[in-house]
């Protein structure tokens, strides 16, 4: 097995293959994240290419929204039409200048508390898992007890208690989704503590932080990163939904979520809703499309097969 | 397969130190818990641990409001004097210690008191009673669709792996995961409603019908005790819409989760050999392939219900479905605390209380469970 393997591209060793079934893959002694192979499957080729659509209006959003997304200078509840491409609302405001700006708070928030709380997920996982008892007891009772309430109900009791904003829907979305990382992480890292390479270096006396940040970070990073891309996706949704409940960002800042809210009301205006949720639907697809394809390609059933499939 | 089924048995006895299971050896046996019983008492302490832990998390998000309670009780000119202040916090108790007040928090808990909503000053445990029964009625609706529909498209999908029709459930399935309940539901309401007129509006009844005599609070099944067909037809009529749309979000879950369940029995020997001994298709797959992919999909039906619970919050204002969703939407709205930790409390114990039934399926369908 060993003669035709690759040369390690960090350190110039050859690459040992891993035994087949081991969760964790191959050794990997440096950081690094290559973007698997499976990404090309069409469906995770669907989901990039409306992510980098997304991603191109959110950051020229100025130059591409119309009109200010606050002035209420048109007719109230006219349809979609020359001047408002996509209508106005019942103050008046243009719908698609709403809709465009509101990507640049929706999008840098949900990959902000994705990030955050895959941090904070994954270091308490990695400290539950490394050290184990009461630590470890400790901290996934506490993960159990966020497990055991449905995510948007708790987000929504948390987000009620800190008062209505977007800072307090981020936080209370920090606050629901870290559980679902530190257990990943606790898994990842209870498995490698007991990996030959974790107990020769802690026969060379490294330290506990040491181990943990040079040794096991590196080799339990890539299940965490995949999680987290599935995360955003849901992020989105649980905001979109505490912002439905008038519990995210505050009026008159265009938003998503409370868009929809109003359109509730206005049944015959029903492009007030309608196009709203129309972002909301394609971005969380198209997190949700990478999201899978990147699934895949850890999974080693699956993996094989979209290998099949795409060669 | 009685030979088959046989087989585990015989391995078992043979294995020196376990427990030998037949009646002889068990009365000699010294008195020890049945491991299922275990399971079960194992399961209920959990349980209520949990639920203990949802009153302190209700009890801390409570004191942890940045608005002063005794401010949101008073007027503003109560407010602006002490001596009333003071006393409005002795009688709420808000001088004593946290640990004190968390006691008395509980206490009111387990005599049923939930406190009293801000807005319409009625105790939030008698609105809670009042508007359950819908949401449960559209929960079971939501709950029979998603599994049928999910579990047949899920079972579809895996047999045909890797063809157009799998890429297509599965590209379904994503998308509808990926939709937000709530827009759902207004544009399906917007469509069917609105423009086809093909459902009823919105609402449990039609407004000139009478609610049938209260036994179970679910509109259908009062109807059919007492016989009003009319009323059923029209309550049923009423529930379609909401409870395809909350359905949604779950036939996309369970589709994926029965697709790889299905996926990992495939590969099993014994339905090769089925396949080898010539069964008809119909049987291997629905006697042999369905039923051993079934037991782990029964724990994602408790997961899909956390997911109805919160999609019922977020989607019957829509319908104007007068439940526990509507009611916790308006108290959003409105910020009021005492209502939205009120149905936070309940659908969190409803939640365990739905998983830990969940575990104990589980725990009789696969006794590999119980032994851990």
């Amino acid at each position: 097995m060993s003669i035709g393997s690759p040369k390690h591209p960090a350190t110039g060793s050859t690459r040992t293959e891993a035994a087949t079934g081991d969760p964790l893959g191959p050794v990997v002694k440096r950081w690094q994240f290559r973007f698997p192979k499976s990404l090309r499957t069409p469906l995770g080729f669907v989901g990039a290419a409306i992510l980098v659509i997304w991603l191109i209006l959110a950051i020229f959003a100025p130059l591409v929204a119309p009109f200010d997304p606050l002035a209420q200078d048109f007719p109230r509840l006219t349809g979609p039409g020359a001047e408002n491409i996509l209508g106005t609302d019942t103050l008046g405001r243009d719908v698609f200048s709403r809709i465009v700006v509101a990507a640049r708070t929706t999008l840098p928030a949900a990959v902000f508390v994705v990030i955050c709380s895959a941090l904070l997920g994954s270091v308490l996982g990695a400290i539950a898992g490394y050290f184990g008892r009461a630590v470890d007891e400790i901290i996934m009772r506490i993960a159990d007890l966020v497990f055991a309430f449905p995510t948007i109900i708790l987000a929504m009791v948390i987000a009620a208690a800190l008062g209505p904003g977007l800072k307090n829907a981020i936080i209370a979305i920090l606050l629901v989704s870290w559980p679902s990382y530190a257990r990943v992480t606790r898994s990842l890292v209870m498995t490698a503590r007991s990996s030959e390479y974790v107990i020769a270096g802690r026969l060379l006396g490294f330290s506990a932080g040491r181990s943990l940040l040079r040794e096991i970070a590196p080799n339990v990073i890539s299940p965490v990163i995949v999680l987290a891309t599935l995360d955003v996706g849901s992020a989105i949704l649980t905001m979109a939904g505490l912002s439905f409940l008038s519990l995210g960002a505050v009026p008159p800042t265009p938003d998503w979520g409370a868009m929809i809210s109003e359109g509730v009301s206005q049944f015959a205006a029903w492009w007030i809703a309608f196009f709203p949720g129309l972002c909301i639907l394609t971005i969380v697809m198209a997190f949700n499309f990478i999201g899978d394809s990147l699934r895949d390609s850890l999974d080693p059933h699956t993996a094989q097969e979209v290998g099949e499939t795409t060669s | 397969m009685a030979g088959a089924s046989t087989v585990p048995q015989g391995t078992r006895d043979a294995a020196p130190p376990g427990p030998v299971e037949n009646d002889a050896a068990q009365r000699i046996e010294p008195p020890k818990l049945h491991p299922l019983l275990r399971f079960i008492l194992i399961r209920i302490g959990i349980s209520i641990l949990l639920i203990w832990g949802v009153t302190v998390v209700t009890f801390l998000l409570t004191n942890l409001v940045p608005t002063d309670p005794v401010a949101a009780i008073l007027g503003d000119r109560a407010a602006a004097d002490p001596e009333i202040v003071a006393q409005t916090r002795e009688k709420l108790g808000l001088d004593q210690p946290l640990i004190v007040q968390y006691f008395t928090y509980l206490s009111n808990l387990l005599h049923g008191d939930l406190g009293v909503s801000n807005q319409t000053r009625t105790p939030v445990l008698e609105s809670i009673g009042q508007v359950f029964p819908a949401s449960i009625e559209l929960g079971i609706g939501a709950i029979l669709i998603s599994v049928v529909v999910g579990l047949l498209l899920g079972l579809l999908s895996a047999l045909r792996q890797n063809t157009i029709v799998d890429h297509a459930i599965r590209t379904l399935s994503l998308i509808g995961i990926s939709a937000p309940t709530f827009w759902i539901a207004t544009v399906a309401y917007f469509v069917f409603f609105f423009k086809l007129r093909v459902v009823p509006g919105a609402g449990r009844l039609d407004p000139w019908i009478t609610p049938p005599p209260k036994a179970t609070g679910l509109y259908t099944v009062d109807a059919l005790f007492s016989g009003q067909m009319a009323t059923f037809t029209n309550a049923l009529g009423h529930l379609v819409l909401p409870s395809c749309v909350l359905a949604l979000f779950t036939i996309g879950l369970l589709t994926r989760f029965s697709r790889s369940s299905v996926l990992d029995i495939i590969r099993f020997d014994y339905v090769t050999a089925a396949k080898a001994k010539g069964l008809p298709t119909r049987t291997v797959v629905f006697k042999y392939i369905f039923r051993g992919a079934l037991v782990p999909i029964i724990t994602v039906v408790g997961l899909a219900f956390g997911s109805l619970l919160s999609g019922a919050v977020l989607t019957e204002t829509v319908f104007a479905w007068n439940g526990l969703g509507q009611y916790a939407y308006r108290g959003a709205t409105t910020l009021d605390l005492p209502v939205i930790m009120g149905v936070g409390l309940v659908i969190g114990i409803v939640y365990i209380l739905v998983n830990f039934i969940v575990d104990l399926i589980y725990g009789f369908v696969d006794p590999r469970v119980r032994v851990r």
